[in-house]
């Protein structure tokens, strides 16, 4: 569904992506790990188009995303922090949204009921806390049915009863054959959740395996052990050498 | 692209600021007008309104505008939207706003007042000037993601076309005055869009002055229907060229 | 009964006076024959019609009468009407195509060292000279309407010239298209009045060495320059209207080399120099409107002891400006719509001298070319500073009894 043929990308002179090749499919469940400032963000919002890369190429469906705005119809972001005009009211980014997407599909407001924001709908960005924004963000993202969900650590911030809320409609979304995206740095969430893992550090992938791939070699049932272990294995290797 | 334009006019007409320019606008005018029987006072303290307060309220709001709008670019940017679409809807809806705020301030006075070629010519000028520097604004918000930077860099947009220009014009009359500088002279004016704007109104305020001595120079040019044309077409390039440098700078930003 | 005798003879006498009446239809076909039959005293009416017989010459005292504007056209070859008698009367004619030559000043009416010559009612169309006195005592021109359609100085002649004349009455002309509309070289004890002379090429009004005259209720419009007034004395010039004299060195009203004069209740308005004033002295200029000029009134160094008093200064670009920095005349009580001081003991006089030379009047009058920076923020605060505190311009060029209000003029 997406393709990442050797993507680079600088911010003046520090490289951020150093020739990344990734490909994900549909129904997959991806999580994107990695040590703060590995790059994460910035690979997200290149296949968003926010960020445009030096170098490389991005497919979406098989047809570059270069200087197209259309295939983004088929995507859900939720950003690590969501930053929305103050003045305006939940309901009128909302609304806002609905208005520009202009989409006539069945619109899927699961989590709007979920997270009880129909309350507080005439309440002011400015005045919300992190965790409410953060709702509005994940309300956001799935609203339109998207093919494909990028989620930038969509349980930071959450409560626990918000989280698993999110959990759930993310596994919901995965059974409907969707392609998720997530990155997080709470590896423990991710242990029903997802079918693949990358790992990133200093702008480059580290390795990119399925779950049962990383438990079998490792001998783990847990993520966050498996990865801990393969992380050892590599210090090992590196004082070793 | 119009349910953008339609946020966005929303959103800046709801502005205090705004509002706050209009009335400041409003009450200017009216007052000047209204101190003398006859209108040529109110008419010189529009004029210096239209190339004083309109330049720096439009550059300057503009210039926060922008900043402060970075987080609803982001949240269009994740849409499906264009993104030439969105820094051409916020320049559509930024220069409509605070054209239509120079309107209600200034244009209505000077219709009411001086409904002749010389009112008509100012409301077409403090509007040009108005999109002008709400293109500036974009330029100098575009330069670079530092909003205090950004204000700054607009600041001296506005205090370089208001004071600065003149000066350098003004040493270099004194400088050259033993060589014939006219021709010169009116070159030199198309480098400054309020000096375009104030001698075209000048040709109309000072029509007897101008049409003595050197003025006269300036007249053959300035007055003449095809320098009249070509002063507008000068203001228009003032507005269009900073707009798209900032729009291809915009397509290329990483946010 | 001796009495009656003298009335009865006195009413043959009249009688004597014969009228020949000219046309296509009556005996008499032509002016030329018309005069020749006729005798002092004697009418003679043209009628209707169109008579090209070159040069007429009336060299007799005759009343010369137009009915319904006949046309007397010299057919660009000669002077049409030449007036060689006392107290000739020429009335209703149309009088076109004068001949154009340099040499010797064709005229629709030239007028030859006579006296109590009138000249009414014409109209004189195409013309080189219009109507010309030289050396007349006692004319009258009145109400004629003079049009040509010169397009360059040396190539036209001017409107009503007048040489070496004295006690003249100019009323009521339309004069437009000539080189000057009205020419005065030599006239003394003249009355110019109520004419309009508009879009002339040089000057509505051109004086010469004419003292002890008047011009008084005239309007000049448009012309190359208003009035000027040169190398003379003694002149009243009242009630008139100085618009649109617009152009490079174009002025209202130009004095030159004069003295002794008053301008009074005179309306300056759209010129591109209201007055501008050169080796002038004892003038005295009151009551005057000067509105929307470029300049309201330009004061060279060499004028003094003129007195400006009690005028209107409204919207003009600038209000005086001067060359040098020697300040011999005086400004008193005049109002100046540029000025912002304050009365506090409400006495209608402004509490602080004004000063009407500006910064930037001072600068153009240097450097013209500095004109393109006029009303830029920059000139304004220089203006500000300099009224604040004088440094370039001199600091005893003031008004110190501004009006705070307008003078009902």
């Amino acid at each position: 569904m997406i393709t990442i043929r050797n993507i680079n990308k600088k911010f003046g002179k520090l490289s951020v992506l150093n020739d990344i090749n990734l490909s994900f499919k549909k129904g997959q469940c991806i999580a994107l790990i990695g040590p703060n400032g590995c790059g994460k963000t910035t690979l997200i919002k290149s296949i968003l188009g926010m960020v445009i890369p030096n170098s490389g190429l991005i497919e979406f469906n098989g047809k570059s995303i270069l200087g197209e705005y259309l295939y983004r119809e088929n995507i859900g972001y939720m950003p690590q922090i969501g930053r929305y005009p103050d003045n305006m009211t939940i309901g009128q980014i909302i609304e806002m949204i609905k208005k520009i997407r202009n989409s006539n599909q069945e619109l899927d407001e699961d989590l709007l009921k979920a997270f009880e924001l129909e309350k507080m709908f005439d309440k002011q960005m400015r005045t919300l806390s992190g965790g409410t924004t953060q709702k509005v963000s994940a309300v956001l993202a799935f609203l339109f049915n998207p093919d494909v969900l990028i989620l930038d650590e969509p349980t930071a911030g959450l409560d626990p009863l918000a989280s698993e809320i999110l959990k759930e409609k993310i596994i919901r979304e995965k059974e409907n054959g969707k392609l998720i995206l997530i990155t997080s740095h709470l590896l423990s969430e991710l242990d029903d959740l997802i079918t693949e893992i990358i790992f990133m550090q200093e702008g480059k992938v580290h390795f990119h395996k399925s779950i049962e791939v990383i438990k079998a070699e490792t001998n783990e049932t847990k993520i966050s052990k498996a990865i801990a272990s393969i992380l050892k294995q590599k210090q090992s290797k590196n004082q070793n050498s | 692209m119009n349910r953008i334009i339609k946020i966005i006019l929303l959103d800046i007409l709801k502005n205090k600021i705004v509002l706050t320019y209009t009335l400041i606008l409003a009450a200017l005018s009216w007052s000047s007008f209204a101190l003398e029987d006859n209108s040529a006072k109110g008419l010189l303290t529009i004029l210096n309104v239209i190339l004083f307060t309109v330049p720096l309220v439009s550059v300057l709001f503009s210039t926060i505008y922008l900043y402060n709008s970075s987080e609803f670019i982001e949240l269009l940017l994740s849409q499906p939207v264009k993104r030439r679409k969105i820094w051409a809807s916020l320049f559509l809806g930024l220069s409509s706003s605070m054209v239509f705020a120079f309107m209600v301030g200034a244009g209505i006075p000077l219709l009411i007042n001086a409904p002749n070629s010389l009112g008509l010519m100012m409301i077409i000028i403090g509007c040009l000037i108005t999109v002008i520097f709400v293109a500036l604004a974009f330029l100098s918000s575009i330069l670079t993601r530092d909003k205090a930077k950004g204000i700054g860099i607009a600041i001296m947009i506005w205090l370089f076309f208001a004071l600065l220009f003149d000066g350098i014009v003004l040493f270099l009359l004194f400088q050259l005055s033993d060589y014939p500088i006219e021709n010169f002279m009116v070159g030199l004016t198309a480098l400054s869009p309020i000096d375009l704007a104030r001698i075209q109104i000048l040709m109309h305020l000072d029509v007897s002055a101008m049409m003595g001595y050197t003025g006269a120079i300036f007249k053959d040019f300035f007055g003449t229907s095809s320098g009249l044309v070509i002063s507008f077409l000068l203001l228009c390039l003032w507005a269009i060229i900073p707009f798209f440098i900032s729009l291809k700078k915009f397509n290329q930003k990483d946010l | 009964m001796r009495k009656l005798i003298y009335i009865l003879l006195f009413f043959c006498l009249i009688s004597n006076a014969k009228t020949i009446t000219v046309g296509r239809l009556y005996p008499v076909k032509t002016i030329k024959q018309a005069i020749a039959l006729a005798n002092d005293g004697d009418i003679i009416i043209v009628t209707q019609g169109v008579y090209k017989e070159e040069n007429i010459i009336i060299n007799k005292k005759i009343k010369f009468l137009g009915k319904n504007f006949p046309v007397l056209d010299g057919q660009n070859k000669a002077e049409v009407l030449s007036v060689a008698a006392d107290s000739v009367v020429i009335k209703g004619f149309k009088i076109i195509n004068s001949g154009h030559a340099a040499l010797d000043d064709p005229c629709g009416i030239k007028v030859y060292d006579r006296n109590f010559v009138v000249i009414e009612n014409n109209i004189l169309d195409n013309n080189f000279f219009g109507i010309y006195l030289q050396n007349c005592k006692n004319a009258v021109v009145k109400n004629n309407t003079i049009k040509a359609y010169g397009k360059q100085e040396q190539l036209i002649g001017n409107g009503i010239h007048c040489w070496k004349s004295d006690n003249l009455q100019i009323i009521g002309n339309k004069i437009s298209g000539h080189r000057d509309g009205i020419y005065f070289e030599f006239v003394t004890q003249s009355v110019i009045w109520r004419n309009i002379s508009s879009y002339n090429i040089r000057y509505g009004l051109h004086f010469m060495f004419s003292n002890d005259d008047s011009y008084i209720t005239n309007v000049f419009k448009g012309n190359g320059a208003g009035v000027a007034v040169m190398f003379t004395k003694n002149v009243k010039m009242f009630n008139n209207y100085f618009e649109e004299n617009w152009g490079d060195s174009a002025y209202g009203l130009l004095l030159k080399e004069i003295s002794d004069s008053y301008i009074f209740n005179n309306r300056f308005a759209r010129n591109t120099s209201g007055i501008y004033m050169e080796g002038t002295s004892r003038i005295k200029v009151e009551k005057n409107i000067f509105e929307a000029n470029g300049w309201g009134m330009k004061i060279q160094a060499s004028c003094m002891e003129n007195e400006i008093v009690n005028n209107n200064f409204l919207g003009n670009t600038f209000d005086i400006s001067t060359n040098g920095s020697l300040v011999l005349n005086t400004f008193n009580s005049n109002y100046w719509d540029k000025y912002e001081g304050y009365d506090l003991n409400k006495d209608g006089f402004g509490d602080v001298p004004y000063h009407p030379l500006s910064l930037f009047s001072v600068l153009t009058e240097n450097n013209p070319s500095s004109m393109i920076l006029f009303r830029s923020f920059m000139i304004t605060l220089l203006d500000k500073s300099e009224k604040v505190l004088p440094s370039i311009t001199p600091d005893n060029f003031i008004d110190n009894k501004p009006l705070m209000k307008s003078l009902p003029l």
